[in-house]
Order: structure tokens, then C-alpha cells, then sequence
């Protein structure tokens, strides 16, 4: 069983809001129809997205980082969303496991937002039907894109390779390598909704020195011992050579 | 959560509906028994389309929750797993019981349908009025469980859910079958209002009861489970957009709690204090408009009722949209 999904690296992520505008440009130009915005260049402009940016401020000052946090649909595994569904517009794919919306049976009732703790759906005001980002199904199956193109378009923008596609259930992708190795974690887990998408925490490379390592030991110019013993600040065979 | 008028309106209306018809057929099986004076097949009749007429009301509200309402006729696909699907079937059939239970009163055909051993003969509406008495639970039960069944709204997933919509349904329904008594049928008004008054403090347990829990929950979802980052403080800078979304707009009713408490005391005042009062005055000195008065009072507090119901939900997704710098 595929499970695609996206794995988020935190510790990469700048905010740039790159995989925004990027899925925005794909998903508003598809045979879908647009992400509709109202007010786009209003005051307060707002609008349909399948995946934002939020900016979060982690600790007390001076102690502080800043975390940026990309969210989208998390495509759970046991997506809560999906059940509720009156009309069956919500289902969850067998095949890769992303979970959709069929525009064309949703009648608009808002209950499958309702029923996602992650608030990863988004109501179109102008179309009238429940929109989520769709792991850019329109795309990553396309034959006339190039291979390495076949992506979500999200992952196709990060400047900074942030974002990994892949299969999670496939244990040697490249996806489930960095969740394993980079301790990956869920959203919400108290839930049980299983979500799909994997974020990687902030962490910080720390290297420890030790003393000794300063110094070459074998250090053809201390090792015959017949000189002498030069200072750590003189030079070394290295310094010629 | 944002309340939305529409289903304000419709899970009102509705429970007036269902509770009036349970009230008619309360007395009907009463009077098979004798312990009441059957009525004229015209009360139970008028009575009924006077349900029906609260749950055609409704309905119509309903539509307008939707985005697509063109397409609603799709919404009756999912019964096995979704119980909003089942409220969809549930309501047209209750509308559709209790219309042939109006009309057989009103066309009086009715036939008897069984005998029992003791040489009681069932008739149709005596049926018809079992199986609309059964529809009504069956509707109750999908409309609180449309609520209930959602683990993460920890307000709303609890038994008291169900119990509270069949309980204040019953009681506005019971309480406006008072008064239709009072206004065609005056000696069966202290009947109802009886029970009215019976149901009105069990709803008001009831609603007590949530209201109690819902005081004490303890949110399971905090920031730092919402965005995996252990550490104490956490201040949010930017949500993402600017004007608003849909997250800012559906899920929290941007009132203050201050607004919170007072429309608390006023449901508990208008749909609980006043009508318990007026029904116990009506049952010392029978009034129909005391019953009336009651009947409104009670109905309006149950649309006040609601709307908290919506807006004491917290939804978790709104952790994500706490603030911006």
C-alpha cells in the first residue's frame, strides 16, 4: 500500500512562502477552476490556499527562535474528515492514500472542516465547495512532464529543499529515511487521525572538540622525538607540504 | 466554533416538530388506554400538520447552510458512515410519517390494522403514530449525533449531546402542544403543560449538566502538540494571510466571553426560568396566554440556547490562528 505524503524539514525552512504562491499558481490554473480570492488587492484581501506559512516565536527574549510552519492537508491515514462526508465528495484514495474532494458532488455543507482538528480545509467562497490541497494528483502522474517534474508543485519551489515527497510505506524512500533519521513527528497525535505528512524538528548540529584533537599526533616532526619538541604554534610538515 | 443561523434555526424547529408529535401521541396512547378522553380525530390531525409545518420551516432553513443546495439530493449517499447522512433520511421520513398520520386522522381513514389479546384493535393512526414516534427518536439521535461523534469538539462528544437535543425538543414541543390544547382543546392544556413543565427542568439537568462538564474539559490539543515544539511559550507571528480565511472566519464566533456569559443567563432565563414559571402559573390558574408567552419565551431561549452551543465549541484548528505580531 502507497501512502504519498509530504515531510516538512523545520530545521530548513526560511519562510518565504515560496510552496504558497507556487501551489497557489499550479492549483488556480487546473481543470479544477480557481482558488478564488475576494479583494485580492483590497485592503483585506482573502482567499482560498491549500497550504500557508505561519510564523511562530518559540521562547523568551533573548532566548528566542523563530520557527516558520508550513501547513497543508496532512492526508491522514485515518483522515476524520472522510466519514462524516453526507455525499461521499471526500474520499481517501486506496491507491497512493491522498485524501480529495470531488468539486463536483460536494454540495457545500462545511461539516468535513468541521471534523478536521487541523483546520486543512478551506471553504471557497465563490465556488461554494470545500477545497484541500490535492498532493498535486493533477501532476505527479503526468507522463508529459519530465520525471523530476512529476512533484507537487510545493516541492518543486522550496528554495531550500525543505520539503521531501515520497511514499512512507516504502521504508528505502527517500521520505521515510528522513523521518526515521531525523526523529519525524506528526501533528496532533492525541487524535489518532495518523496523519500522513511529517514535519522534522528544529534541531541544531553540536560537534564536540576535545583537547587532543587539536594537535596532529603523528606529527612527523614531533614523532622522532630528535628535535625539539616544537610549540603548538610552530609550523608543521603540513605547513610545507 | 461561528454559529450559523441556519442550523440555529433548523435543529430548533425540527425538535419543535418531533416534540409536538411525541406530545399528540403521548395523549393518543393515553386515551387508547382510557386514562385520558380521546379527542376529535380534527385535534390530533391539526396537531400534526403543526409539526409538520415547524419541520418543513426547518428544512427550508437548512438549504441555506448549504453552498450547493442544488446538489442536496446527494446528501442522503453515505448513510453508513456518516450521521449527518443519516439526519437527511431521517428528517423527510419523520416529515413523511407524520403527514400520513395527520392525514389519516384528518380523512378518518382509519382502519384497524391488528387486534391485541386483550381485544384492543389497534388502528392505523395508533400505528402511524407508533412508527412517527420512533422516526422522531431516530431524527433526534442522527441531529445530536451529528454533533457528538466528533471526537476532537470535546464539548460537543459526550452522551449529554443527545440527550440535550431530545430533551429540549421535547420540551419546546410539549410546551407548544400546551398551548395548541389551550387554544381547541382546554381540558387536555394541564395535561401537556404538565408535562411540559416535567420535561423543561429535565432539560434544564441536562443542559446544567453539560454546561458543568463543559467548564471543567481540559483541551487535549495544545500549541506545542499542534506544531510538535516542546517548549512552554510559544507566541504565534503570522497565520498565513492577511485579511482573514476561512479557519479565522468558521471557527470562532469573535465575541467576547463576557458576550459568552450573557447570552448563557439569557437562554437559561428564556428557555428554562420564564416557561417553567408561566406553565407552573398556568397550571394554578389556566391561561392560554400564559401558555402562549411560554411557548415563545422557551423558543426564542432555545435559539439562544444554540447559538452558545455552537460558539462554546473550541475547535483545536483555532490554535493555529491565535495571533499575529
Amino acid at each position: 500500500m502507497t501512502q504519498l505524503a509530504l515531510v516538512i524539514d523545520l530545521n530548513v525552512c526560511v519562510g518565504c512562502h515560496a510552496c504558497v504562491t507556487s501551489c497557489k499558481e499550479w492549483n488556480t490554473s487546473g481543470s479544477a477552476g480557481p482558488l478564488c480570492d475576494e479583494n485580492p488587492y483590497g485592503a483585506n484581501p482573502t482567499g482560498t490556499f491549500f497550504n500557508r506559512v505561519q510564523t511562530f516565536e518559540i521562547g523568551q527574549y533573548p532566548n528566542t527562535g523563530t520557527v516558520h510552519f508550513p501547513k497543508s492537508c496532512l492526508h491522514c491515514e485515518d483522515p476524520p474528515c472522510v466519514p462524516v462526508c453526507p455525499t461521499g465528495a471526500s474520499y481517501k484514495r486506496k491507491q497512493d492514500g491522498i485524501v480529495l474532494v470531488d468539486y463536483d458532488k460536494c454540495i457545500g455543507c462545511k461539516y468535513c472542516s468541521w471534523a478536521c482538528p487541523y483546520g486543512a480545509r478551506e471553504f471557497d467562497e465563490k465556488q461554494k465547495v470545500m477545497k484541500k490541497c490535492t498532493l498535486c494528483v493533477d501532476r505527479i502522474y503526468d507522463n508529459s512532464l519530465a520525471e523530476i517534474d512529476r512533484k507537487p508543485s510545493c516541492v518543486k519551489a522550496c528554495p531550500a529543499s525543505a520539503r521531501l515527497f515520497g511514499d512512507i510505506h516504502d521504508p528505502e524512500s527517500a521520505v521515510s529515511q528522513a523521518i526515521r533519521e531525523n526523529a519525524g513527528y506528526v501533528l496532533m497525535p492525541e487524535w489518532g487521525t495518523n496523519p500522513a505528512n511529517h514535519y522534522l524538528p528544529r534541531r541544531k548540529t553540536n560537534m564536540k572538540i576535545h583537547e587532543d584533537e587539536l594537535e596532529r599526533s603523528d606529527n612527523p616532526l614531533k614523532v622522532d622525538g630528535l628535535l625539539p619538541k616544537p610549540g603548538k604554534n610552530e609550523p608543521t610538515l603540513d605547513d610545507f607540504s | 466554533m461561528n454559529p450559523a443561523f441556519s442550523v440555529i434555526f433548523l435543529t430548533t424547529l425540527i425538535g419543535v416538530g418531533q416534540g409536538l408529535l411525541l406530545a399528540l401521541f403521548t395523549q393518543q396512547s393515553y386515551a387508547l388506554f382510557d386514562l385520558l378522553p380521546q379527542q376529535e380525530a380534527r385535534f390530533y390531525g391539526w396537531g400534526a400538520l403543526l409539526a409538520l409545518l415547524f419541520t418543513v420551516a426547518g428544512l427550508i432553513a437548512s438549504f441555506f447552510h448549504l453552498g450547493r443546495p442544488e446538489r442536496a439530493w446527494r446528501s442522503a449517499a453515505q448513510w453508513r458512515t456518516s450521521w449527518l447522512s443519516r439526519e437527511v433520511i431521517a428528517l423527510p421520513a419523520f416529515m413523511g410519517v407524520l403527514f400520513l398520520y395527520g392525514m389519516t386522522h384528518l380523512t378518518g381513514f382509519d382502519p384497524v390494522l391488528l387486534t391485541l389479546p386483550s381485544g384492543l384493535g389497534i388502528h392505523a393512526t395508533v400505528m402511524l403514530g407508533g412508527i412517527a414516534t420512533v422516526m422522531a427518536f431516530a431524527l433526534f439521535v442522527s441531529t445530536g449525533m451529528v454533533y457528538a461523534c466528533m471526537r476532537f469538539l470535546q464539548e460537543w462528544h459526550s452522551p449529554l449531546t443527545v440527550i440535550n437535543f431530545i430533551l429540549l425538543g421535547g420540551a419546546s414541543g410539549f410546551t407548544l402542544a400546551a398551548f395548541y390544547a389551550a387554544l381547541v382543546a382546554p381540558a387536555q392544556a394541564g395535561f401537556f403543560a404538565g408535562w411540559a413543565l416535567i420535561i423543561t427542568l429535565l432539560g434544564l439537568l441536562g443542559r446544567g449538566a453539560s454546561l458543568w462538564r463543559n467548564a471543567r474539559l481540559k483541551p487535549k490539543s495544545t500549541l506545542q502538540t499542534a506544531i510538535g515544539i516542546k517548549h512552554p511559550r510559544i507566541v504565534q507571528t503570522a497565520q498565513g494571510a492577511m485579511g482573514g480565511s476561512f479557519n479565522t472566519r468558521e471557527f470562532f464566533h469573535g465575541k467576547s466571553e463576557s458576550f459568552l456569559a450573557r447570552v448563557k443567563v439569557v437562554f437559561l432565563l428564556l428557555a428554562f426560568a420564564f416557561p417553567a414559571l408561566l406553565v407552573v402559573l398556568d397550571l394554578s390558574s389556566p391561561s392560554t396566554a400564559l401558555l402562549g408567552c411560554a411557548f415563545i419565551s422557551q423558543f426564542v431561549g432555545l435559539l439562544a440556547e444554540r447559538w452558545y452551543f455552537f460558539a462554546e465549541a473550541r475547535h483545536p484548528q483555532n490554535l493555529y490562528y491565535r495571533g499575529v505580531s
